[in-house]
């Protein structure tokens, strides 16, 4: 962890180098260009953002501080770029010493000169006629050396040359015409990339692969739900693990110290539990891989024989040396879709639960066993076939994948959370048809809480004693975005549906500073640094989950309009000076 | 966004029993999961891929009854629509190459249909493209007590009797509709696809 001091001196020292190896942007081509290696990914310069959250930790936290509680007041626009595309734009502008690189929805990755805006390149992967595509988006592109890494909807890997946005390689991962698809940043370590499949929704099985950055292909793949005579295997009845779910949507988390990559996992499937009886590993869970080979070598589930569709895919946060009831541990923070914040602790022997605690209404479960972690799970709240079942929060959970950020400074967690919305379902049998969506309940019945005037929470949480430090609450608007904390002392968020970018002071909660966009934003934000000035940037584009949010609340009491302004546009920002 | 009413909807939502087409009529994606006849030497015919052709008639996709003709007496008025396939009239070639060719029948009743609808209709069946043209999910939900297609994954709802306009969700366009004529007691195509087959490109 960086002192203050330390920071400002690697900030200083990155602006200079950031002078020095500025990027020139020759027409379609990146000149200079800085080659990620996995030194720069395990201690990158203050002023780059090479990994999905930035560090492997995935702190979502970046020590700039040029930009911080003073003055973000006057933070305004210094270029915008429109993507083309509407839906969902979730990926984080990655930058590499004065480039930037977005990922869009349908395929597209652009190259843009960070400081001015321009274009150098765009990159469009020719996506099939006939794809369908649930979760039409992209969580990034990855860097390894000279290329980037696209994990594209239509299931193939793409590496592209970043300093030409030309194709290299492209690996089919599994086959998108049986539901199988990739949303996710993949996570590269030693040259291995790794990615995750999506569909849980249609009947797939789970994995996690790595594939050579130089070649495409194949080095690994573990499996999330294991086969019979595997261990875990007993967790699950006859075939159901065939199809059993256990997705992968979101770039893993690694501990170089250990050399382990964290990854979590999504929902069984289908929904109701009752049709997979059992604890059902590895679904709803952290699993410990060994990025070298894929053994996997330590997992906690947080909640067995999911039936909520409480996907719990998002890696926790990995924060060394916490101290947690007079003892220091290694802990993986997770604020959890079911609600809970988790904290478990890296051992010798694998992972091991610490504390869990709501931090949303949770009804579903009644407590949890305090050796084990292991939910008392309340019958009467847990989604069953031929049943309506109702269940606190909804389906889209206290927090869904949008990622939660951890400032080593205030050494608080934030979390964009749902509160105040709840869910009815009734399991129902239904066949599984190969490319169809296999949810085993009829869906879209999310409610309310009477006299509810929010659901949106930013909540800063300090995991080492598990207590809520301050929460902002929005009216009438979900908050489905990941945040940005700095060290100039502020948490960055958007994903209100009043298409608003916020600042909050990390301290206190108060909001600092709120400017409108051209649509919804469900972007992760981030921070960087080009000759010497420091920017935040966003992409705004609204779709997907929060668009799906928008139409159930326009169906309630609130009566709002469903019509948030989709089209994608990155959002550059700095302090006049 | 001509038949966009996501910003007026004033049908959706309540508690509807949202019946799937799943357990009548399914639809494998992967045309090697269907053991229909036609198709097994014909692997790379061309003619596949082809929509549906004017004279074609129409077999179940799925089900008990897959590759069977669907016949007058196969629906009657307010049932579960069922996927189907077009099939060339010597019932040689299966157009289940893409699975943008899948199409949905649902019979209703004729008064009940606007005049544009009426004319693609044959004694009430109604066929029109199974592909949302929001994000080209296949439409397998039916609400009965609204008469309402539902598409599983975003929520979109389409008036098969009024050309499949859409009623709710995000999706864009009405379903394509495919004209049908009775022949021998058979559907048969009658015309191509009024209207697009699934989504729009992005365009950059
Ligand atoms: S694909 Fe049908 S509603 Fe989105």
């Amino acid at each position: 962890m960086i002192g203050l001091r330390q920071t400002a001196k690697v900030a200083f020292a990155a602006a200079l180098l950031g002078s020095v190896s500025m990027v020139a942007a020759l027409a379609g081509e990146v000149d200079n260009y800085s080659p990620v290696t996995q030194q720069r990914l395990e201690n990158p310069e203050p002023g780059n953002w090479l990994l999905y959250r930035r560090t492997y930790d995935g702190h979502g936290y970046s020590p700039l501080n040029q930009i911080n509680s003073t003055n973000v007041k006057n933070l305004e626009p210094v270029w915008t770029f429109a993507t083309g595309v509407n839906e969902g734009h979730e990926a984080p502008p990655m930058v590499n010493n004065g480039v930037m690189f977005v990922a869009t929805p349908y395929g597209q990755v652009i190259a843009l000169n960070a400081k001015t805006g321009d274009l150098i390149w765009r990159y469009k992967h020719t996506l099939p006629e006939d794809l369908f595509q649930l979760h039409p988006t992209s969580r990034g592109v990855a860097m390894w050396q000279d290329k980037l890494f696209l994990a594209a909807t239509d299931d193939h890997l793409i590496a592209i040359d970043a300093k030409t946005g030309k194709e290299l390689w492209n690996t089919k991962v599994q086959d998108y015409k049986k539901g199988q698809y990739m949303t996710l940043e993949p996570l590269v370590v030693n040259g291995k990339v790794m990615v995750g499949g999506s569909g849980g929704e249609y009947g797939v099985r789970g994995y996690v692969a790595a594939y050579d950055a130089d070649t495409g292909k194949e080095i690994w793949r573990t499996f999330t739900v294991p086969e019979p005579n595997q261990p875990g295997g007993n967790t699950w009845r006859g075939d159901d693990w065939k199809h059993g779910g256990g997705s992968v949507w979101i770039t893993g988390t690694y501990d170089p110290k250990r050399n382990i990559a964290y990854w979590g996992t999504g929902n069984a499937a289908p929904w109701p539990g009752d049709q997979h009886p059992g604890d059902n590993l590895y679904t709803t869970s952290v699993i410990a891989l060994n990025p070298d080979n894929g053994k996997m070598v330590g997992y906690h589930q947080y909640h067995q024989n999911d039936s909520w569709d409480w996907d719990e895919i998002d890696a926790p946060i990995l924060i060394h040396d916490m101290s947690e009831n007079g003892q220091t541990i290694d802990a993986l923070v997770h604020p959890a879709r079911d609600g809970y914040l988790w904290v478990l602790k890296q051992t010798p022997a694998g992972i091991e639960f610490v504390s869990g605690k709501p931090f949303v209404g949770q009804n579903a479960f009644k407590g949890i066993e305090p050796e084990t972690g292991r939910p008392i799970v309340d019958p009467e709240h847990k989604p069953t076939t031929g049943k309506d079942v109702s269940f606190c929060p909804s389906l889209w959970g206290g927090k869904d994948w949008p990622s939660a950020s951890y400032n080593p400074e205030t050494k608080l967690v934030y979390i964009p959370a749902n509160n105040n919305m709840c869910e009815t379902l009734k399991g129902e049998k239904q066949k599984l048809v190969v490319g169809q969506l296999w949810l085993g309940a009829d869906a879209d019945h999310a409610k309310l809480i009477p006299g509810a005037d929010h659901i949106g929470e930013l909540q800063a949480w300090d995991p080492a004693t598990s207590k809520q430090v301050w929460v902002h609450k929005f009216p009438k608007t979900q908050l489905f975005a990941s945040t940005l904390t700095t060290g100039g002392d502020l948490v960055f968020v958007g994903g209100t549906n009043d298409r608003m970018f916020h600042a909050f002071d990390a301290k206190t909660g108060d909001l600092l500073w709120q400017m409108k966009t051209n649509s919804g934003i469900m972007g992760m934000p981030v921070a960087f640094e080009v000759d010497g000035t420091e920017y935040i940037a966003v992409q705004s584009g609204w779709g997907v989950d929060a668009q799906r949010i928008q139409d159930m609340l326009a169906k309630t009491d609130w009566k709002l309009n469903p019509d948030v302004p989709q089209g994608g546009v990155v959002w550059v920002f700095a302090v006049k000076h | 966004m001509s038949n966009d009413r996501r910003t007026d909807d004033k049908t959706c939502c309540c508690d509807p029993v949202r019946r799937s087409l799943l357990q009548l009529g399914a639809v494998a994606t992967a045309a090697a999961l269907l053991p229909g006849k036609a198709r097994a030497d014909d692997e790379d015919d061309p003619r596949r891929m082809e929509r549906p052709q004017v004279g074609d008639f129409l077999v179940y996709a799925g089900g008990d009854q897959e590759g069977a003709l669907i016949i007058e007496g196969a629906l009657n008025v307010g049932d579960e629509p069922v996927l189907a396939w077009a099939t060339d009239p010597s019932r040689k070639i299966l157009r289940d190459g893409t699975r943008l060719n899948q199409i949905l029948v649902v019979r209703l009743d004729p008064s009940t249909m606007d005049a544009e609808t009426k004319s693609h209709a044959a004694a009430g069946f109604l066929a029109y493209s199974a592909i949302c043209t929001h994000m080209q999910c296949t439409v397998t939900g039916w609400i009965p007590e609204k008469q309402i297609l539902h598409c599983p994954c975003h929520q979109s709802e389409y008036d098969p009797r009024h050309d499949a306009k859409v009623v709710g969700g995000p999706a864009p366009r009405p379903l394509a509709a495919l004209p049908l004529r009775m022949v021998d007691g058979k559907l048969q195509v009658a015309g191509e696809f009024i209207g697009k087959v699934g989504m729009n490109k992005q365009t950059m």
